[in-house]
């Protein structure tokens, strides 16, 4: 069940996207997630389906594959989208006694369902196609000019990547210390809330104690390869733009100007 | 009363490789002591975990004293009370303050009360060769046998009529592999436990075992008692699994003729080796 969940997981694959250098991908997603929030129309919508249809379809991950991982946000879904409807005054359409679902609570909750679901399909996109490595490359020179103001980005960009690369190893070890207790009668679903929260202390304490003994094997293997952060460390592959990339952002800034378009003249 | 697999197939879902285990059907009686050998990915501990129903097969059924463990209103809890199952790594089922809480934990799962609770657990550690003085330690403090120990305690608690055990002696050094060997065959011998126990060295198992299940990419290959197992040493080493070393070398005097081709020896321990060159040399010093 926890497998499921594939936000932050890479695709493997070689479509045009894939091979994107990472920093066009986040500027790309920021980009996206920026257009969202600015265009607030039906026709803004319509361009971004279409543009976010297009590099889905560019970048080979099945669409099926893509909403998987939505299925685990769904609940925050839905949960927004009843508050928004309930709870936005304005021209009552449906009226339950109790409760009332307005004209704008309607509208918001509906444009904020479609926002909110662009939003993790775009940045899922991101991830499925970059691997964290490169992700994590990328953020470290965007954010490069920061070093001047004395903000350690090679030692956050470090602790980004170890945080990623661990998801996995956890998940996985999750399932294995589940089973384990399951295999000592541990039950997770039954019985009322205290119980249910009880049942999950056998479940984190070895997680816990495992994650923090896989952390300082991880320092010592890492000390013993002479790792000192980040000074003076080149790169094996370094970053480089490529005619692909000014293609991206070309297209992109052009989508965004389209947008704003719509925005101003609205 | 038996586990019964009856043309079990499993697929990890969204794997697009081949099933990790498919059309295996056994059966386990009670009282036996069995080892189930197989190289790493080969879907042993996929296999293992269908027998306490942890796992639920995509094909076929799996059946405890008959019953089909995956009907509706079948109590998997009672089941894994008598199906005990221990995992590869002590550290992933030892959570609790204390050494002796913590192998209270699967008896207290099982609804019993607590006087019966405390002297399971006192049982299942003397059992295994835990001194009282560690009752009160936390079970982290302890070294890497001894966490096992702890462990297969937290299982013997809950008084399994079987025992399943993942690789209990990866990661060991002899003393505490043999350890943990010689109190298996003492919990098969004097409590009537049946035994099942996962190994990818079947040197380890086979003077214990009296019988082998080999598996090979998901399929049981070979089901028999060890020395009929040995034969195939040529497909056996094929799988990546080593034959006892007696029984290669048996194998290889035959092959030099030392033994006469159509001769049945075998032999799997220094003793049954010895033996058999004894009496061979004897036929050869009479005729």
């Amino acid at each position: 069940m926890i497998r499921e969940i594939t936000i932050g997981q890479y695709y493997r694959a070689d479509s045009m996207i894939h091979q994107l250098d990472p920093r066009t991908k986040i500027a790309g997603t920021i980009l996206f997630i920026i257009s969202l929030f600015v265009g607030k129309s039906i026709p803004a919508y319509i361009i971004s389906v279409v543009l976010l249809a297009a590099v889905i379809k560019i970048s080979t991950v099945p669409f099926s594959y893509m909403i998987r991982g939505l299925k685990a946000v769904f609940a925050i879904l839905i949960f927004s989208v009843v508050i928004n409807m309930f709870f936005i005054p304005g021209e009552v359409i449906i009226d339950f006694g109790f409760a009332d679902i307005s004209r704008e609570g309607m509208q918001t909750a509906v444009f904020m369902a479609i926002r909110l679901v662009f939003l993790i399909l775009g940045s899922s996109l991101m991830t499925l196609t970059t691997t964290p490595n490169q992700l994590t490359d990328g953020m470290e020179k965007l954010l490069n000019p920061l070093k001047k103001i004395g903000i350690p980005v090679h030692e956050i960009a470090m602790m980004m990547s170890i945080a990623l690369r661990f998801i996995p190893i956890l998940t996985e070890e999750l399932d294995k210390i589940m089973k384990a207790q399951m295999a000592r009668g541990a039950e997770y679903d039954q019985g009322n809330l205290i119980k249910k929260i009880k049942s999950v202390v056998p479940v984190l304490v070895p997680l816990f104690i495992s994650s923090v003994r896989r952390a300082n094997d991880l320092a010592m293997a890492m000390e013993s390869r002479c790792y000192h952060g980040g000074e003076g460390r080149t790169k094996m592959k370094p970053l480089v733009y490529h005619k692909r990339d000014y293609i991206s952002y070309a297209i992109l800034l052009c989508y965004l100007a389209v947008i704003i378009a719509i925005r101003v003249k609205m | 009363m038996s586990i019964k697999l009856e043309n079990v197939s499993y697929q990890y879902r969204d794997s697009k490789r081949r099933p990790a285990l498919s059309h295996v059907t056994l059966e386990i009686k009670k009282g036996e002591f069995i080892g189930i050998a197989g190289h790493t990915g080969s879907g042993k501990s996929t296999l293992i975990q269908h027998f306490n129903g942890l796992i639920r097969p995509t094909g076929g059924t799996v059946l405890f004293d008959g019953e089909n463990i995956h009907e509706q209103g079948y109590s998997l809890k009672e089941l894994r009370g008598k199906v005990g199952l221990s995992f590869q790594y002590p550290e992933h089922q030892l959570f609790e303050v204390t050494v002796f809480e913590d192998v209270c934990f699967g008896p207290k799962n099982l609804g019993l009360p607590q006087d019966e609770i405390q002297k399971r657990a006192k049982q299942a550690l003397e059992l295994v060769g835990m001194d009282e003085k560690y009752y009160e330690k936390s079970p982290f403090e302890l070294s890497g046998g001894q966490k096992r120990r702890v462990a297969i305690a937290g299982i013997l608690a809950m008084e399994p009529e079987y025992f399943i055990l993942d690789e209990p002696t990866a990661g060991l050094d002899p003393v505490g592999r043999d350890r943990i060997l010689q109190l298996l065959k003492r919990l098969h011998e004097e409590k009537g436990i049946t035994i099942i126990l996962v190994t990818h060295s079947m040197e380890e198992i086979a003077d214990y075992v009296d019988r082998i299940l080999v598996m090979e990419q998901g399929r049981l290959r070979f089901d028999d008692t060890p020395s009929e197992v040995f034969q195939h040493k040529d497909e056996l080493e094929q799988m990546g699994l080593s034959v006892p070393f007696y029984s290669s070398l048996i194998d290889e005097l035959r092959q030099n003729g030392y033994f006469s081709e159509d001769s049945e020896v075998s032999a799997i321990t220094l003793q049954e080796a010895k033996q058999a060159i004894l009496e061979n040399w004897k036929r050869d010093q009479q005729s």
